[in-house]
């Protein structure tokens, strides 16, 4: 995307696009938990439920870059919390490796970020969506989104 | 019906056409007072495979199942996906109603646009409907890719567990070994009855506490299908519904329960006195001790911490019963069912110093009032003030502390306006001659029987001020309590001084609710007690499959309220016990033999020991029973070999690719 166009979208109340991949016992509960509580968040978050943070795959966060994703967002239950005992300790080694790959390829750290929420932390919620929107929308669209994707 | 007949045998054609049909909630106007449902519905119509779309305005009544169960009918559709609420409440429900319609229940893919869509951008329609677009469409093409499972049952050990043996615990246990069931009920103090057992009385209706406890709490003791383990503690759980193991710690009471009678000699030549627990810290006990007279079991306990080996006990202990070098002790159980009923603690004011507390001798918590209060207390059911002992006239008390303050707390703890009302009443029954004043924000008193004893209160002639102090100070000679209050119904400000002022502090969680959460990997709410599976329609059921929660431990609640979430509890866990199987999820990890190559990275991945390596081929292997289905060592296996059913690598990417327009995915 040119540099103008890259102004352009930043001055156009454009809408960044976050992929979130949610834990089914905690982070998906802290998104329902921001929906009971009426937390009101930017559009931006696209949630994909998972059943443990452990589950998230290299593959499907760079599949989320490659097609368009602003952001990516790996979330789970808080560590000691995890479901299925320490599958986000795992989570924890997996993000480094991520994080790694994604510096390789010209991310900026501020569009992959680990987040532990609670089934309750509906507001955590709602504030973390809102706090990498704003990141993001300060950034523009991401070096990898590919020609024509909004 | 040949599709789903074969589906079922899990032998579905790769081929076979995918038939959706989509049906988008208006959820009342939570999600169709925000969200354009209808351009939702014709912009997903126009998808490939989608067959029809429908809006209804409740999808899970039954008009809005009848519609889901005529169009698969019709439209002889082999995919169903739901737009409307979340799945952790309501993905059960629409599973049954494709299910009763010969569909695979995982054929079902449920699309969150209320929680996570209209509800939380109430004031942007469009972009929620831009983005209740997305969302469906990425259900469509996860739905498109979706494969038959079976559910799998597993077989309840009909025994079961309750963790806290206060008045909830107690009515669970009950009613669970009076229905025939084994019970062994776990109580980390040496005696069960949890906080009643310290209250003088109990409000509305004002009856002797321990005089309708104490009954119950004997009919445990005797009841030959309850085994109670007093000072013992929960310590691991592992397993799963139907099946748990769990490991209980016994405390050393460093005496023979067998042996002790509960006589007392013991304590009588103790020379040790310790500030009393039970009594909140007023008066004494000695080192060796029965908890109190009508403690269950009624065997006494040696506290090493305060113990100087003088060994006077053991001589005057005429049972022998004394052992210095007893070490805790385990049990290793095995049941279906664990209910959690550990209650709660009160709001601590020391730290903060409110209101004076821990500052002054004569401010005083509601609970430490419950014990002057009690005949069977410190001082004999006379109230007294800590810095004389004299008896005061002017009381004091303080509602709402620790609670409905955005300082500490911003819940309201449910009782305390009752517990004030029940406290100043009964002070002024037993010596009329003295003064109330309940400070309150607002009084609350939704039960039966609550608002009748606020009314007898203000016959009595108990004063309500609406207020909080905003000055608390001692007279430094008198020691009375001098303060500043804002009358807000006349106001103006007060200064008031008392010779007792007594803090209602509120309910908080305690130490026993972060270890069952933790040991049964429970979630907290946000008042940081522990959450129910849904709020209405699931109260006593958790997450976890086979663990429920009774009593304060989830929510602030007066007795009749705990006693009737135990009874619950018992009827909940019934179901299990009594059918002797559960159904779980058949979602597992799944290992494909031909891509494999045996490196072992996955092993160490699963936290259940559920991979083991097939030595003769060299590849891994998922054993079913005991997966749990994280899929961890899924996003471990380097060559693709392992794959989560219901959530495979193509089912996940299909959502990812359609986060931003629509793509076909392969299969
Ligand atoms: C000052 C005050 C006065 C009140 N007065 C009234 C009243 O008059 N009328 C009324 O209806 N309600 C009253 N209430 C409310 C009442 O106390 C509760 O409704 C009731 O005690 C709830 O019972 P429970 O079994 O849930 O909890 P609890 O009574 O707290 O019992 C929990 C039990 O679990 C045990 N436990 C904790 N952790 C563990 C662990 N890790 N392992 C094993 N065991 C554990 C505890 O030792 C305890 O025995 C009052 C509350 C307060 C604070
Ligand atoms: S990680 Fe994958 S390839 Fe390696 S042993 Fe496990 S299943 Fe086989
Ligand atoms: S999915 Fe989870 S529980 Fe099942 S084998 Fe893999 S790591 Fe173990
Ligand atoms: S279940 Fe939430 S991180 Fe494992």
């Amino acid at each position: 995307m040119s540099a103008e166009a890259v102004a352009a979208t930043k001055t156009d109340g454009w809408e960044p696009k976050i992929v979130a991949f949610c834990c089914n016992w905690c982070s998906y509960g802290g998104a329902d938990s921001a929906g009971m509580g009426r937390f009101q968040q930017p559009a931006s978050a696209r949630i994909i439920r998972v059943m443990c943070s452990g589950r998230i795959d290299p593959l499907h966060v760079f599949n989320a870059f490659l097609e368009g994703a602003d952001a990516v967002l790996v979330t789970g239950c808080h560590i000691g919390d995890c479901h299925y005992v320490n599958g986000n300790d795992k989570t924890k080694i997996k993000y480094k490796y991520l994080e790694n790959v994604a510096h390789e390829l010209g991310i900026e750290k501020e569009r992959l970020q680990l987040n532990w929420i609670s089934a309750s932390e509906g507001e955590k919620f709602a504030n973390f969506i809102r706090d990498v929107t704003e990141q993001i929308k300060k950034l523009g669209p991401s070096p990898l989104k590919p020609e024509g994707v909004a | 019906m040949n599709d789903t007949k074969a589906t079922e045998k899990g032998t579905v054609k790769e081929s076979e056409e995918k038939r959706v049909g989509v049906f988008v909630c208006e959820c009342g106007v939570n999600i169709g007072g925000v969200v354009n449902t209808w351009a939702v519905a014709d912009y997903i119509g126009t998808l490939p495979g989608v067959k029809v779309t429908s809006v209804n305005k409740f999808t899970c009544s039954d008009s809005g199942q009848a519609d889901i169960q005529q169009k698969i009918k019709e439209y002889n559709l082999n995919r169903v996906v739901v737009a409307a609420c979340s799945p952790k409440t309501h993905e059960p429900t629409f599973r049954a109603c494709i299910e009763q319609m010969g569909l695979n229940q995982y054929f079902l893919e449920f699309v969150n646009i209320r929680d996570h869509c209209s509800w939380i951008h109430m004031w942007e329609k469009e972009k929620a409907t831009e983005k209740a677009k997305d969302l469906v469409r990425m259900g469509v093409e996860r739905s498109k890719l979706l494969e038959p499972l079976q559910a799998s049952e597993v077989p309840v050990t009909d025994k079961a567990l309750v963790i806290g043996a206060g008045v909830a615990g107690m009515q669970s246990a009950l009613d669970l070994a009076d229905m025939g069931f084994q019970v062994y009920l776990v109580e980390k103090e040496p005696s069960i009855g949890g906080r009643m057992a310290r209250f003088d009385k109990v409000f509305p209706t004002n009856d002797c506490s321990i005089c309708i406890l104490g009954p119950k709490m004997v009919e445990v003791a005797r009841n030959k299908n309850i085994k109670i383990m007093s000072y013992s503690e929960v310590k691991a759980v592992d397993g799963y519904v139907g099946n748990f193991n769990v490991k209980v710690e016994h405390k050393p009471r460093y005496l023979d329960v067998a042996k002790c009678t509960g006589c007392a000699k013991c304590s009588e030549v103790c020379p040790v006195e310790v500030p009393y627990d039970f009594n909140e810290g007023f008066g004494t006990r000695k080192a060796i001790y029965v908890p109190f007279p009508q403690a269950v079991p009624l065997r006494a306990v040696l506290d090493k911490e305060n113990c100087i080996s003088c060994k006077a006990c053991a001589k005057a202990c005429q049972s022998g019963a004394i052992n210095y070098d007893m070490q805790p002790s385990y049990t290793d159980l095995n049941v279906g069912v664990i209910i959690g009923a550990v209650g709660f603690k009160t709001y601590d004011p020391e730290p903060r110093h409110d209101f004076g507390y821990g500052l002054y001798d004569n401010v005083i918590t509601a609970m430490e009032f419950e014990r002057l209060l009690n005949a069977a207390g410190p001082t004999g059911g006379h109230v007294v003030r800590p810095s004389d002992c004299k008896e005061p006239i002017r009381v004091g008390f303080v509602n709402c502390v620790g609670s409905r303050d955005k300082a500490t707390n911003i819940y309201c703890s449910g009782v305390c306006c009752m517990v004030t009302i029940k406290n100043a009443q009964l002070l002024k029954e037993k010596r009329p001659e003295t003064d109330q004043t309940i400070m309150y924000i607002d009084i609350r008193t939704p039960f039966r029987g609550y608002e009748e004893s606020y009314n007898r209160s203000r016959n009595l002639g108990v004063k309500f001020l609406r207020g909080r102090p905003v000055e608390v100070k001692e007279d430094p000679v008198t020691k009375n309590i001098k303060v500043r209050i804002e009358d807000t119904l006349a106001g103006e400000m007060r200064n008031l001084e008392f010779d007792l002022m007594v803090l209602a502090t509120g309910i908080v969680p305690n130490e026993g609710i972060n270890q069952i959460q933790q040991l049964l990997k429970l979630s907290k709410a946000a008042d940081g007690l522990l959450m129910e599976a849904h709020p209405k329609l699931k109260p006593v059921d958790t997450t976890i499959d086979g663990v429920f929660l009774a009593g304060v431990a989830s929510g602030p609640k007066d007795i009749p309220y705990a006693v009737s979430q135990g009874s619950a509890c018992a009827g909940r866990a019934t179901i299990l016990l009594k059918n002797k199987k559960a159904i779980t999820e058949g979602i597992t990890a799944i290992v494909n033999p031909d891509v494999c190559v045996g490196c072992q990275v996955c092993i160490p991945m699963c936290p259940f020991q559920a991979i083991k390596m097939d030595e003769q081929a060299g590849k891994a292997n998922v054993m079913k029973a005991l997966c749990k289905g994280c899929g961890t060592c899924v996003a471990a296996c380097p060559t693709g070999a392992l794959e989560q059913s219901h959530f495979k690598n193509n089912q996940l990417l299909a959502q990812v690719r359609n986060v931003f327009k629509f793509q076909e995915v392969a299969a």
